[in-house]
């Protein structure tokens, strides 16, 4: 099937007007780098970045009237579609994409932003040294952050294989580059990059393979063609199973599903944490989104065979995350398999097969974005103080003890972000929960629903860990405690101090000493203070937003949800 | 008049003075235990006035309700209303609040130093009494059940910020035993969501009753919702968690947990299990009666060999909501009006015993029995006062624990004669928990340390003073509260579709 002749396709410019910010944002920002004195650098860089996104989100909205009526038009030649769904997530990511510019934007009272100075120096030597005395920045982040971001609004878009390819390209290789640019911990940071990148490009390889398989079969890329060729049987169906298997291993990866979930907690955990909210929130929009284009609009008539997939993959990511997560003693560690959980949740509302599947999911995911920028932007703030110096994160869970008292407000900020992940009541995180599992239910899968409710308790036991340290743990009561136990000292109180610890040995506290061998270990990093670090203000603005947008959400989902429902009709 | 909104001003008052505590800046508590008393005692006159907008003669409908759509995409109303058994409960709930908040003077916070402790405390206390309100009042299951779960929060915290020493341990196991029932519960509500009429009001509960569902289904809706109630309730085998909050609370904590929180659960049994789904609540009485008989007896055991005077406190309870549940499952008139009377006074007559039991911890700085002894000599108001709360929790006649318990035993006997004969044992072993401790804290010689204790002050008589009256009052005029229950009581054995069975004799012995 080889064209005759090139036609070039007429392109329909104004639907395609918030990728083209975007991305055009982020080639002016690369001329910036080389063009824009140093001093006006990162200003010019931050104001862009944050015109790009909010012009994105502008366009959307201009966009959406005509969407709403049309129901989509058709873009590039097919190659992308941009109908409801697809304005939807557009608007998700560029809401969440500016609320991630902020959080990396902010350089807190100290000066200094998450970023390594100078990416390239050797950590630890001494031109790193000068290079962070000179004061320098690598504002590269902003036109990086804005091309991962145009791709993460190009794939749920994506309306043949070769686009969703090249999308995902162009999501994942910024992140590869941001992931290793911790100002902190920067061998930790680096390593997470290699990780990441490694992996990814297996995982891109695995997908590119899959888009192999599936042209094989149908002899087309596009979506449209796939799926009138599953409709007509043709003796090659083991290449459309095999080609849909390795096209799914490579978009769960993205998202973080179990068995492809190894790197998410690395990954989070040495990224600069601005980057890991961006990567946690946008990501998972971008590929949830990906994946429900081709659940509900490609491969419609594989239902059966991809659910008995894609119910495996959610039951075990479910589990893994919630289980995994209830040992982790690093608060974004912890966060990185709550996220996996969630990507279980989420899944659960993919496989329902239900039009309200598809609302359910969208609405989860804004929920979900918000407390995840909230959260990390709050992880960057709490830091750890030697003497003097401000020096890096303080992610020990150990270290958040007391937070609640010296820092009410942060620490309630974080409370509500925590319990809209737990899916409390009156908060977004509960909608969003309600409307998959209810998808889930009406599309007759409510075993997962229960087992998504099952890992819910279980996973409300790891934040409520973090609540019962900053709000009812003293500041130094754990340190001075595991003093005391360490030196073979019975606990006078008979009071074990870590919460985690307490839960499972409650019934033997008396003697107060099980608890010493799990707080020993970390003992030596306690030897700092931890303190709160003042926000510039644009951090402090993203938390907000993502306060009042979780509580407005879950006291009056309506309009958001009235909104996506109207739209939610995937483009054939 | 009847147009006015009583609910949502009786849920949005104690929220308001939720908020004003917050915003407060930190005073000293003599600055802001008025304005909480104020809140909650405006609270309570407001619910005087709708006691009087409510009809009495129609206590068995739903009245005062107020319909308006929320979330129509999910089929969710913001649905208020109350029949007489839910106006009873908001009743006995937004009085026992103010009595809290007086007895909270001493706990928490000193009289001269700023403090945002106490002010935080009591902000949560009018939180809660918002939530507890609206719960009784909930007519659509959403609602119910996002208000069923959203109170967890502000009890977690003043659990875990004011507990005693093994508080964080007590708040987490509570949270997330009642986070485990409540998540199966809703996968319940939405699977019963489905099955209903849907559309834009499809939880309104109105529109949920009498769905013609097939047996397996409606029996596990039935496991699904009963679970979070017993849970919460709690009954035996899943009532450990309360013994430990209880002793690791704050005693006014305890009050409302044990008072007006846990009648959540036996509540939800009576106004969703029961009408939702009459055949499975059938189907599992049985059983149910069985676990309840099991609570009330091992309740009343346990609570006997308790050296820990607010986990006494905690098994009683255990106990006594055995009796409630095998009221409401014996499916008779009598016995299902005898439960609903019987939340109420177990609301006061538990929240009585806790707040005496935290002036006696407060004065001597231990929950253990055995540390007290020979009070009666010292303190001999506190003493008679432990001794009549104590009385009313066996059900000794005149005060009102009695009328209920006893309907609940006549109501049961002609329905399931064995465990109303089983259950009579455990009014044997209250008699046996409720003096033996007074016997141990009061009589004997007097502890050495304790004979410069001092009697109860103004404040505490204050606190105390209106459950002994109101108890005493209804224990000798129940027939007024009971007109408020017994129609609703009527209207739910009938939607059970059980024949009703007259009661072995009528109530007039109840006097």
């Amino acid at each position: 099937m080889i064209a005759a002749a090139f036609t070039a396709p007429s392109v329909a410019w104004t639907a395609l007007a918030p990728v083209v910010v975007v991305l055009g944002a982020a080639v002016v920002g690369v001329l910036v780098e080389a063009f824009v004195p140093d001093r006006l650098r990162r200003t010019t860089q931050v104001a862009l970045a944050i015109a790009a996104t909010a012009g994105a989100l502008v366009a959307v909205i201009a966009l959406w009237g005509g969407v709403h009526r049309s129901g989509g038009t058709v873009v590039l030649g097919g190659s992308l579609l941009v109908d409801g769904p697809t304005l939807v997530l557009w608007a998700t990511l560029a809401l969440l994409g500016l609320l991630s510019v902020l959080v990396v934007a902010d350089r807190t009272q100290t000066g200094e932003d998450s970023f390594a100075p100078l990416a390239a120096a050797v950590p630890g030597s001494e031109y790193e040294e000068q290079a962070r005395r000179a004061g320098l920045a690598q504002t590269e982040v902003y036109p990086l952050t804005l091309f991962a971001l145009g791709g993460m609004m190009v794939f749920p878009a994506a309306g043949d294989l070769l686009t969703l390819f090249v999308a995902l390209e162009v999501l994942s290789l910024p992140l590869y580059l941001l992931s290793g640019m911790a100002r902190r911990r920067r061998l930790l940071s680096q390593e997470a990059s290699m990780k990441y990148f490694l992996l990814g490009a297996f995982a891109s390889a695995l997908l590119l393979f899959g888009i192999v398989l599936l042209y094989g079969y149908s002899g087309s890329i596009r979506y449209a063609d796939i799926t009138a060729a599953t409709g007509t049987p043709g003796g090659t169906e083991g290449l459309l199973l095999v080609g849909t298997v390795l096209l799914f291993a490579g978009l769960l990866f993205k998202v973080g599903a179990v068995p492809f979930h190894m790197w998410t907690p690395d990954v989070y955990q040495g990224a600069p944490t601005p980057i890991t909210g961006f990567m946690a929130a946008c990501t998972k929009v971008a590929a949830f989104g990906a994946i429900l284009r081709i659940v509900y609009a490609m491969l419609p008539g594989m239902a059966w065979d991809l659910g008995a997939l894609l119910w495996i993959v959610a039951i075990a990511t479910m589990v893994v995350g919630t289980v995994a997560g209830l040992v982790q003693n690093d608060v974004k560690r912890l966060l990185a398999y709550s996220s996996i959980a969630h990507a279980g949740f989420v899944l659960t509302g993919v496989v329902a097969l239900h039009q309200r599947g598809i609302t359910g999911v969208l609405f989860y995911l804004v929920a979900y974005g918000l407390a995840t920028i909230g959260a990390f932007a709050i992880v960057s703030l709490v830091r750890e103080r030697s003497g003097d110096s401000i020096t890096g994160e303080a992610t020990a869970l150990s270290q958040w003890a007391g937070l609640g008292r010296s820092h009410p407000v942060l620490a309630l900020t974080f409370t509500l972000f925590l319990l809209s992940f737990a899916g409390i009541p009156l908060t977004a995180g509960f909608m969003g929960k309600f409307a998959v599992f209810s998808a889930a239910v009406a599309g007759g899968a409510w075993p997962l629903a229960l087992i998504g409710v099952l890992a819910s308790a279980a996973a409300a036991f790891f934040y409520v860990r973090i609540i019962v340290l900053m709000f009812f743990t003293a500041a130094h009561e754990e340190t001075a405690e595991a003093v005391v136990e360490d030196g073979a000292v019975a606990g006078g109180e008979g009071l074990p101090a870590a919460a985690p610890d307490e839960l499972l040995t409650a019934d033997v506290a008396a003697g107060g000493t099980a608890t010493a061998v799990a707080v020993a270990p970390t003992l030596t990093e306690r030897a700092t203070a931890t303190v709160v670090v003042r926000s510039e203000g644009f951090a402090a603005v993203a938390i907000a937003v993502c306060a009042v947008g979780t509580i407005l959400l879950g006291v009056f989902p309506t309009p958001v949800l009235d909104l996506v429902d109207a739209v939610a009709r995937f483009l054939q | 008049m009847s147009s006015f909104p009583w609910l949502t001003v009786l849920v949005l008052l104690p929220l308001v003075g939720a908020v004003v505590l917050w915003v407060l800046p930190a005073a000293p508590r003599n600055v802001v235990r008025p304005v909480a008393l104020a809140f909650a005692i405006a609270e309570l006159v407001l619910t005087g006035l709708a006691f009087l907008a409510f009809d009495t003669h129609r206590a068995g409908e739903y009245q005062l309700t107020e319909v308006h759509s929320w979330i129509p995409a999910f089929g969710v109303s913001y649905a208020v209303g109350v029949n007489g058994v839910a106006l009873a409960l908001i009743g006995m709930s937004v009085l026992l609040v103010p009595l809290v908040v007086l007895a909270a003077w001493h706990e928490q916070g000193s009289t001269a130093s700023a403090s945002n402790s106490l002010r935080r405390y009591l902000a949560l206390v009018l939180a809660l009494e918002a939530f507890v309100v609206a719960v009784f009042a909930a007519r659509d299951v959403f609602l119910f059940y996002i208000l069923f779960e959203a109170m967890l929060i502000p009890v977690y915290f003043m659990i875990g910020s004011y507990g005693g020493p093994r508080r964080r341990y007590a708040a987490v196991k509570f949270l997330l035993y009642s986070l485990a029932g409540g998540l199966v519960m809703l996968v319940g509500v939405i699977a019963l969501y489905l099955k209903g009429p849907g559309g834009p009001q499809g939880f309104l509960t109105q529109n949920l009753v009498g769905l013609h569902l097939d047996p397996t289904t409606e029996r596990l809706l039935f496991v699904a919702f009963f679970v979070a109630f017993a849970i919460k309730a709690p009954m035996f085998p899943v009532h450990t968690w309360l013994p430990d909050a209880a002793e690791q609370a704050p005693a006014g904590t305890s009050t409302l947990l044990v008072g007006v929180l846990d009648k959540v659960g036996t509540f939800g049994m009576l106004t969703l299990c029961l009408p939702l789904f009459p055949n499975a609540s059938r189907w599992a009485a049985p059983v149910v009666i069985v676990l309840a008989v099991v609570s009330i007896l091992y309740g009343a055991l346990l609570a006997i060999g308790q050296r820990d005077l607010l986990r006494l406190v905690a098994y009683t309870s255990v106990s006594h909501f055995g009796f409630i549940v095998l009221g409401i499952f014996a499916f008779t008139s009598t016995s299902v009006a005898g439960s609903s009377f019987y939340m109420v006074n177990h609301g006061f007559s538990t929240g009585a015993l806790f707040l005496l039991a935290g002036f006696l911890i407060s004065r001597r700085g231990s929950q253990r029995i055995d540390d007290f002894g020979g009070l009666q000599r010292v303190t001999p108001v506190l003493a008679g006062l432990f001794l009549v709360v104590g009385l009313s929790a066996l059900a000794l006649p005149g005060l009102s624990p009695f009328v209920s318990e006893f309907l609940v035993l006549v109501g049961s006997f002609p329905a399931v004669p064995a465990a109303a004969v089983v259950a009579s044992i455990g009014v044997v072993l209250a008699a046996l928990y409720i003096l033996w401790t007074y016997q141990r804290m009061f009589t004997g010689p007097v502890r050495p340390g304790l004979d410069t204790m001092k009697d109860v002050s103004t404040v505490e008589r204050w606190a105390i003073g209106p459950l002994v009256a109101v108890m005493l009052v209804l224990g000798f005029v129940p027939g007024p509260a009971l007109n408020l229950v017994r129609p609703a009581a009527q209207t739910t054995v009938q939607n059970v579709g059980v024949a009703d069975l007259p009661a072995v004799a009528s109530e007039g012995t109840a006097k």
